[in-house]
């Protein structure tokens, strides 16, 4: 025998349910509550660099989109820093958050993002990384939410030198992590739970 | 690398996926569609991950707490067992996780949520709504007053009853620290027969989810108590990580 380690086991996650929009988005849900959902915004004023729209849905594995979960995304501003306590590189945008929650449409399970285009960030062992979107998902028959990054098709030389994007084994999958910019400006993200399309998701 | 006297944050912790339930489990329908196929993808946290957007206590109404008032009409109430949950919510080294968001929602005394894709018949409680949330104290303890939700059917197998339960959404430090998860209650005959809570992998995970009545913080003739903590991932604290400056 040994002495026992003490740490303590992350609590076990379980899924979000069908009623997620209840918790997380209670107006969303016909819930008045807290004076509006949380994360609607996330830009509160005029911002520093590009505006952008990003957009998709979430698919299942026969292709049906879901209708009934919630994405969050948590990202910096245009220069690369966060809106967080944990920023210690210098002071984000004060008209930007970051962090975006979104129910989806509740017909079509599209959700769409008002944001800025994000600025790189360091890499813990040197060098940048590619600008990304970290997204998470929940919903009902995903036992534990699912994260994912946002890369921007169009900033193929920053992700051609990204460390994470160019050690994937099968580079033939690094198009499920890239937003693509569609013919009226926005960008387009749609998610493949399952099936040939599946998007890359990340234990991070 | 210099060393210096002051222990850095370093990266969170490994999730643990042999304690975490799977993506599949096939006897909650739901997930056989809805589960990713290929490994995930494996990396340490970076700056991404290790941060996370602050929510302040401004943040937070009177009766954000308080399911029993916070959608009755002036002068009613939700009708129910009265009871108050309490707990830490702390890391995995068992540090207190300060200023984290807890939103939580639940079915009412009789089963039924407030959502329109609800089918249930049990009634819907005019003075609930089934849902809250709070701030952790500078401890990282929190308690809010809710009612007893009930035990309902849904539709999976033929006769699937959830066991009565408390949804959480947690918001820590990082975001790597995103979870969601439910609170089951002591002594529940259901827990064992959910498909959902099933898709745990040991009767420890099952507990460590299950909360006990706690006569200490029973309020008499009024309401009792039962005891939720919560734990989050850790990140670790050495003065030996490898990593860039201002990181």
């Amino acid at each position: 025998m040994t002495q026992p380690l003490d740490a303590f086991k992350e609590s076990p996650s379980q899924t979000a349910g069908p009623y997620v929009h209840i918790g997380c988005t209670p107006n969303f849900a016909g819930i008045e509550m807290y004076g509006g959902d949380p994360g609607t915004r996330m830009r509160t004023g005029p911002v520093q660099g590009e505006e952008i729209t990003l957009r998709g849905v979430i698919r299942d594995g026969t292709g049906t989109p879901l209708r009934d979960a919630m994405i969050e995304i948590w990202q910096p501003d245009a220069a690369g820093l966060f809106a967080s306590a944990n920023e210690t590189r210098g002071q984000a945008d004060p008209n930007f958050t970051g962090w975006g929650r979104s129910p989806g449409d509740p017909e079509t399970g599209e959700f769409t993002f008002e944001t800025v285009k994000p600025g790189a960030v360091p890499w813990h062992l040197g060098g940048m990384q590619a600008p990304h979107i970290t997204a998470w998902i929940v919903a009902r028959g995903i036992n534990i939410g699912l994260h994912t990054r946002i890369y921007f098709e169009d900033e193929a030389e920053a992700n051609a030198a990204d460390p994470i994007l160019s050690r994937i084994e099968h580079q033939n999958r690094v198009p499920t992590l890239l937003a693509k910019k569609e013919a009226d400006g926005t960008y387009r993200f749609d998610i493949h739970l399952q099936g040939p399309n599946e998007t890359i998701f990340f234990d991070i | 690398m210099t060393i210096s006297n002051e222990r850095k944050a370093g990266g969170f912790v490994a999730r643990d996926r042999t304690w975490q339930p799977d993506a599949l489990t096939p006897d909650y329908k739901t997930s056989v569609k809805r589960s990713p196929q290929a490994a995930l993808l494996s990396f340490p946290s970076t700056l991404s991950e290790e941060t996370s957007p602050v929510f302040g206590h401004g943040l937070l109404g009177e009766l954000d707490n308080d399911l029993i008032l916070n959608f009755a009409k002036p002068g009613e109430a939700a009708i129910g067992p009265r009871i108050i949950v309490h707990g830490r919510v702390v890391d995995e080294m068992g540090r207190g996780v300060p200023g984290a968001l807890l939103e939580f929602w639940q079915a009412n005394a009789g089963g039924r949520y407030r959502h329109r894709k609800e089918t249930y018949i049990a009634e819907l409680d005019p003075n609930f709504g089934g849902c809250g949330r709070t701030i952790t104290d500078e401890t990282g303890g929190y308690e809010f007053r809710t009612i007893q939700p009930g035990p309902y059917p849904w539709p999976n197998r033929l006769n699937d009853w959830r066991p009565a339960h408390i949804h959480f959404s947690v918001f820590g430090h990082g975001f790597a620290q995103r979870l969601i998860t439910q609170m089951y209650f002591e002594g529940d005959p259901l827990i064992p027969l959910c498909p959902i809570v099933g898709g745990l992998k040991s009767q420890a995970a099952v507990d460590a989810l299950t909360a006990p009545l706690d006569m200490t913080r029973t309020l008499p003739m009024d309401a009792r108590a039962y005891k939720f903590d919560i734990v989050l991932r850790g990140r670790r604290q050495s003065y030996f990580e490898n990593r860039t400056e201002g990181m």
